[in-house]
């Protein structure tokens, strides 16, 4: 078993990044707090991807000019970079994400005056109890 | 929240005299984004930080003056235009969208090898403006001065008011 | 341009989106008839694609003329053409129906932006449809999510910036898991086409048989978060409920089918009707009780709302269950059923809230008893409401009793009779709550001053009595949506 973890640590870390990024959010009440679960998570699948991308002793992925490549890299293979790349899009669009939260949350705070989640909630129980739905 | 800007005169001759050349590594970082490590991405995200460097140092107004609003928010949608608009240039020259080799001048393949570095370079410098311009605009929408988590609590208009 | 349109249909909602977020700040005035050509075009466009479909079968496209398996391929079958044309269709209608309830609903600055988002929007869903890409599917449902949740935020009450929230970070983990079974995908088979994928699936379930589960596990629960199936919907009534008229009516029409679409994708030719049925029988069962609950529970919940947009809210989480079940049900009739449903709902749905926003507009509330006197004050609008009413419980002659017939054909084919039963309270319980409201649409109190006092604008009326109109034609010529229903559904199936 502990074998079997440790020839995998990748996906040990993996999983674990991403256990502890739902965690946040679903036991964090603060918006923000929930926004860093929410970025543990996606770095975690960042982390996945990336191991994935690897091959046993690889090297950088920059193709060379034929029989230009350094003395004692002529046989050795490169990288997989496409998940290099896909995360690079991933990334883009985790920043998205984000920035579209952290907008949020400056507009929920200006309207409530508060960014845990229980306060937002009371806030609206007690305007629909008064009536205006 | 925000200090108006550092007291230390030596941060700030610092940061002020590096700002060029962070600008100009990202330039070279867009530049090698066709065959190297880096591109649009890296490069527009580097440009960004000379003035994310700007405002830390020099105070929010200093640094949203050398790019006002209008001019990022201008910047992002032009940036994929230039994108969008090589595309659709290379599909009315009938090729495919982003098809590059088809906005050949001429139709050896050495234009071809041309037009095709062309069109990959003017991607990359959309992408460049378009992130330069996120990220100067997330980072000062988010740092503005009296507006995040430390606004005071006030009553507002949309709060119930309990006495009613 | 015929042979390119696949890539203009995406590309030039995209490129009008970026045109108003650049020159709206000036132009403020152009945005409307701008995103009105490019939907126009997309919806021109994608009719034509299905055109084609029908005709040839399958349409490719080669993005930036790369060979398959390096490049992106859009691919387009009978089933994503149907998809691809309600969504172009929808959005097309909806931006001809918006112009007023905007005006009323966003701020002023706001509005160029606004569009812009509603462009955004219609090209991630357009995208997602169209490609033949699994990480380019990906990346289009996040621009899809990510212009949804700024839409829903962008209405005028508060409660609104929390129900977007809640949606994003829904919506993100649903994406994220999307993303973590495309990674497990990759990881078993090394390619990100679908086609491609599918070809080197019975190598890859040889191999790594559990890397293969655990990728089709990730993508149906996040699939399933992004179409609001029960219970995973709790962000679907405060987002729908909250969002400007005009982001409800495109969004209830579209957004959760799409991802519908998606699933029906990635089950049928990506992993194929072989891995479903041979591999994994268990997990489509589950997705089976999943959407005959959702049948059930949605409408249950929206009996009882008295705001309108949360009742419709509600009927579209019982709505999904219909177009998940003949999925479910791995069965040429059913799936007929659900994939005519694709239409019927975006039909009826886009009708009913499209009545919804004309209230919303003249009367300043989506209460119910706002309805009252309707039919006498704007007999167009409460027109179009009726049929959509009708079709929505599955009145014969109304596009809703084609898919009802079809599915219940499904369930006796397959020996599942007790699926019946849901289908009928399922339909039960729409009757009770659309006759709640066609009751104060039709017969309220002649004394009572209605709440709407004027026929819609119309742009508005022409758009939703389009809606209505069609929920008409899909059920008096239900030959059109069915016969190329049925064969989409044994394309997938590889019945043919």
């Amino acid at each position: 078993m502990l074998e079997f973890l440790l020839s995998h640590y990748n996906y040990a870390i993996y999983i674990a990044l991403m256990m502890i990024g739902l965690y946040a959010i679903l036991a964090r009440g603060n918006l923000v707090k929930k926004i860093i679960g929410l970025n543990i998570l996606q770095t975690a699948v960042f982390l996945f991807y990336i191991s994935i991308g690897k091959v046993d002793r690889g090297t950088v992925p920059v193709i060379w000019p034929a029989g230009e490549r350094p003395p004692g890299f002529e046989n050795v293979p490169y990288e997989n970079p496409l998940p290099h790349v896909l995360m690079l899009t991933a990334i883009v669009v985790g920043v998205s994400v984000t920035a579209v939260a952290l907008a949020l949350i400056v507009r929920i705070k200006a309207a409530y005056g508060t960014v845990e989640e229980d306060e937002i909630l009371e806030a609206d129980e007690l305007r629909d109890r008064e009536g205006d739905a | 929240m925000m200090r108006p800007h550092t007291e230390s005169l030596v941060v700030r001759f610092i940061a002020r005299r590096s700002v060029p050349f962070i600008q100009l590594f990202a330039l070279y970082v867009v530049a090698h984004g066709e065959d190297g490590p880096g591109g649009g991405f890296q490069g527009g995200v580097i440009f960004a930080s000379a003035f994310i460097l700007l405002a830390l140092t020099e105070g929010w107004g200093r640094g949203r003056s050398r790019m006002p609003e209008p001019v990022s928010d201008a910047l992002m949608p032009a940036g994929a235009l230039l994108y969008a608009g090589i595309g659709l240039v290379a599909l009315l020259l009938g090729g495919g969208f982003l098809q590059y080799a088809s906005l050949a001048v001429g139709g050896d393949q050495h234009a071809q090898h041309l037009a095709h570095h062309f069109g990959l370079i003017g991607i990359e410098v959309g992408v460049t403006i378009t992130v330069a311009g996120s990220m100067v605009t997330l980072f000062f929408e988010m740092a503005r001065p009296k507006h995040f988590l430390n606004v005071p609590r006030r009553r507002r208009r949309h709060r119930p008011d309990p006495d009613a | 341009m015929d042979a390119s349109l696949p890539a203009l249909v995406v590309v030039v909602p995209m490129l009008a989106a970026i045109l108003t977020a650049l020159a709206g700040r000036w132009w403020r005035r152009h945005a409307w008839p701008v995103a009105l050509l490019a939907t126009a075009f997309a919806a021109a466009g994608s009719l034509r694609i299905l055109w084609r479909a029908v005709h040839e079968g399958v349409v490719l496209y080669r993005m930036g003329g790369w060979p398959v398996p390096t490049g992106i391929p859009y691919r387009i079958d009978l089933l994503n053409g149907i998809v691809l044309a309600m969504v172009a269709c929808v959005s097309f209608l909806s931006v001809l129906w918006m112009r007023e309830s905007v005006k009323r609903e966003i701020r002023q600055a706001g509005q160029a932006s606004y569009y812009a988002v509603v462009l955004l929007f219609t090209t991630g869903f357009l995208g997602i449809t169209i490609t033949g890409d699994v990480f380019n599917l990906y990346v289009f449902l996040e621009i899809a999510s990510i212009t949804s949740y700024v839409l829903v935020a962008m209405g005028r009450r508060r409660e609104g910036l929390f129900a977007g929230y809640q949606y994003l970070i829904l919506g993100s983990i649903g994406a994220t898991f999307v993303l973590i079974g495309i990674g497990h995908l990759y990881m078993a088979t090394g390619s990100l086409a679908m086609t491609d994928i599918a070809a080197r699936l019975s190598g890859a379930l040889v191999d790594h048989p559990s890397v293969v589960h655990t990728s089709f596990a990730f993508i149906t629960v996040g699939l399933a978060i992004k179409m609001a199936l029960f219970p995973l919907h709790s962000w679907q009534p405060g987002a729908y409920t909250y969002a400007p008229s005009s982001a409800s009516l495109l969004m209830a029409a579209t957004a959760t089918k799409v991802a519908a679409y998606a699933f029906y994708r990635f089950a049928f030719t990506v992993f194929g009707t072989h891995y479903v049925t041979a591999r994994l029988p268990q997990v489509m069962d589950g997705i089976m009780v999943m959407a005959a609950a959702a049948m059930v529970v949605g409408p249950l919940f929206a009996v009882r709302q008295d705001n309108l947009k949360r009742m419709l809210a509600y009927s579209s989480v019982g709505q999904i269950g219909y177009v998940v079940l003949g999925a479910a049900l791995v069965n040429a009739s059913a799936m007929t059923g659900s994939i005519a449903h694709f239409w019927n709902h975006a039909a009826s749905k886009g009708a009913l809230f499209a009545v919804v926003g004309i209230v919303v507009l003249r009367s300043g509330s989506p209460h119910i008893d706002n309805l009252r006197g309707l039919g006498r004050r704007a007999p167009w609008t409460a027109a179009a409401m009726t049929v959509a009413a009708l079709s929505l419980v599955g009145v014969p002659l109304t596009g809703g009793f084609v898919t009802k017939y079809y599915l219940a054909l499904g369930t006796l084919e397959t020996g599942r009779g007790v699926l019946l039963a849901f289908i009928l309270l399922s339909s039960l319980l729409t009757a009770v709550y659309m006759w709640r409201c066609l009751q104060r649409v039709w017969f309220a109190d002649p004394d009572l001053e209605p709440a709407v006092t004027r026929e819609a604008p119309w742009t508005m009326r022409v758009a939703t009595l389009t809606f209505g109109a069609a929920c008409l034609v899909f059920g008096v010529f239900a030959w059109i949506p069915v016969d190329i229903a049925s064969a989409a559904a044994r394309a997938l199936l590889g019945e043919n």
